[in-house]
């Protein structure tokens, strides 16, 4: 029973990897880190009466324990729409912080580097956005909080054209909105 | 990168002809590029009253004449420096002249303006081996429309001497961005004349313009803006500059691709989820998807002639690939198997042979594909090639690349490998489509 019920989640756990674009078809050989995201409980943190806002006071938003900028920007590897596991860890903070603060959202956007053709970019920064989007649902925020966008290839951090530059530009990046 | 040997004829017909259209342009003539059919344009001559303006103070006609021939890599041009007599009339023609110069043909013309106004101008065609005049019309048009003239009568030559339609009176459409390396970006969607010359800004926008596209009648363009903030699609009326945002779905909206019949746009949305085909008809709004594979980016349709079937691209493989899928049943037939990275394919006229975005050895080439044998072959040789676009009778393509890390537009000869750089003043320039066949002139065809 026990082992049924641990092979039905990693199911989910795979199903839940592959729609958040970790890996976009089955034929692809190359093993995946899994990605424990869904079900994961993040750790409990004590619930203070009146916590204070988790912004500092430059408007960065901060860790609510331990007071430091909290990331923003999330990247990626080439073609590929995979949280890294350092990110997730990160956006479990946010995650957090959403949940404790039902007033603020967040506006995602995906972006891509320079390569591969602009249509196809406006749509793996889509696939992108959107796995940053599916772990906060995953993790308790309300979709409503949500909002985001891709811009393709068209709006690089880094106008070079090398690989500096190419993975500065993969990334999805969050901003908060009360 | 093939030799850029500049042969002496050809790189004096680009310095006379770019004396006169006032731009640059680099040439690149392939290896085994030898033997192509000579032709000469000789000056063409005036006829106008002394205190009439002469209509060609303003436009070399033989010279954009000249030069539209020698971009198509089919010709080579007698430099005017080298010719021995200037015939402006049939009369003056000394075939003896233009066999020692080793010509196949011989183009003369002259212009003079008529008493409304308007300019005329008559050419014409010889066969300089058999001594025969090939082809001979007059064109009548406004002063403002000489440029079109030329064109015309280049498009007339092209198409006595190759069998094929000329296509040297179309235009290009393509995004110019300024201050590309900065915060503040300006982003101009222009229209030109096939040789770069006379372009203008139809839509300006501080944010992302992509995806440019004709529709058949050449007066309506759709393309991607950015400027609600996220992408949307526009369609925008080349004549009044009136625009309509036709599609603003959740999520993106992009590739959008008339018809050939004009009715329908073919684009992918990602309103249920992620990027699928739709064709939007424009007349009932009615919206219609295409694909349905939830875990794939689709994207990048294009429509084959008969407007029966859309090509596009989809990583449904686990890397982008080109599709094809019939409007009726709607079954998906993969049509690209080498490389791992094939990408918004677009099919020549005939219908036979596919151009695409292809990565081989970690760089993006333009390839051709024989859908029927299969064969395969890399078109360009630079790094980060994008964005193919065909003339439409399927003889050229243009399409953007990488210069010194500026964007750039070039265009090939399909056949023979002929290439030329389009020149631009400043800015990036990507996302070129050229237009369908176009009548400008009044006069009709």
């Amino acid at each position: 029973m026990i082992r049924q019920l641990f092979s039905a989640l990693s199911v989910l756990v795979l199903a839940g990897a592959v729609l958040s674009g970790c890996q976009s078809a089955p034929p692809e050989p190359e093993p995946e880190p899994e990605v424990v995201t869904p079900v994961v409980k993040p750790t409990p943190r004590p619930k203070e009466p009146e916590p204070e806002p988790p912004f500092n006071e430059r408007g960065e938003v901060v860790d609510p324990v331990t007071r430091k900028p909290l990331s923003t920007i999330f990247y990626f590897e080439y073609d590929q729409a995979r949280l890294a596991q350092d990110d997730i860890r990160v956006l479990a903070v946010h995650a957090q912080i959403l949940r404790d603060y039902r007033n603020y959202s967040v506006q995602i956007e995906g972006h891509c580097d320079e390569r591969g053709t602009r249509e196809y970019n406006l749509a793996l920064g889509e696939r992108r956005w959107q796995a940053v989007r599916r772990y906060l649902i995953s993790a308790g925020v309300r979709s409503t909080q949500i909002e985001g966008t891709s811009f393709g290839e068209e709006r690089p951090v880094d106008p070079g054209h090398d690989e500096s530059a190419w993975s500065k530009n993969r990334r999805a990046a969050m901003i908060y909105r009360q | 990168m093939n030799a850029q040997k500049l042969s002496r004829s050809m790189c004096l017909a680009a310095v006379v002809i770019a004396a006169t259209a006032a731009q640059a342009l680099e040439i690149v003539i392939p290896e085994g590029w030898d033997s192509p059919t000579n032709v000469a344009v000789a000056p063409f001559g005036g006829a106008m009253p002394p205190d009439e303006p002469d209509p060609m103070a303003s436009v070399d006609l033989a010279g954009i004449v000249a030069f539209d021939l020698t971009r198509s890599g089919q010709f080579s041009l007698l430099p005017s420096d080298n010719m021995l007599s200037y015939p402006t009339a049939p009369d003056q023609v000394y075939f003896r002249d233009w066999r020692i110069l080793d010509m196949d043909y011989l183009v003369i013309g002259r212009a003079w303006t008529e008493a409304s106004g308007a300019v005329s101008v008559v050419y014409h065609l010889f066969d300089v081996n058999s001594e025969r005049e090939v082809a001979s019309s007059r064109i009548t048009a406004s002063p403002e429309e000489l440029r079109d003239i030329a064109h015309r009568i280049a498009d007339e030559v092209y198409e006595h001497i190759t069998g094929i339609r000329g296509a040297f009176s179309t235009k290009l459409l393509y995004v110019l961005v300024e201050d590309a390396a900065t915060n503040s970006p300006t982003f101009h969607l222009k229209v030109a004349d096939a040789d770069g010359a006379r372009s203008r800004t139809v839509f300006q926008s501080r944010d992302p313009l992509l995806s440019p596209s004709w529709a058949p009648d050449a007066l309506r363009i759709a393309y991607v803006s950015f400027e609600t903030g996220r992408s949307t699609i526009v369609v925008q009326n080349l004549a009044t500059g009136e625009r309509e945002h036709v599609a603003a779905y959740p999520g993106i909206n992009g590739a959008p691709e008339f018809s050939p019949d004009g009715t329908k746009l073919a684009m992918s949305l990602s309103r249920d989820g992620n990027a699928e085909i739709y064709t939007l008809d424009l007349a009932s709004r009615e919206l219609r998807r295409i694909t349905r594979w939830p875990t794939a980016i689709d994207t990048e349709p294009s429509w084959t002639a008969d407007g029966m079937s859309l090509i596009f691209t989809s990583d449904r493989p686990g890397k982008p690939q080109i599709y094809r899928i019939g409007l009726e049943r709607l079954l998906p037939e993969r049509l690209t198997w080498e490389g791992d990275y094939n990408a918004r394919a677009r099919l020549l006229p005939n219908g036979r042979h596919l151009v695409y975005v292809h990565r081989r050895e970690r760089v993006y080439h333009i390839a051709w594909q024989d859908l029927e044998r299969g064969t395969v072959r890399v078109l360009t040789q630079t790094s980060l090639d994008e964005s193919p676009s065909l003339s439409p009778n399927g003889a050229m393509m243009i399409y953007a690349t990488q210069d010194l890390g500026r964007g750039i537009l070039a265009v090939v000869s399909i056949d023979n490998g002929f290439r030329y750089l389009l020149p631009e003043a400043a800015g990036d320039v990507r996302e070129p489509a050229w237009s369908p066949f176009i009548d400008v002139l009044s006069g009709g065809r």
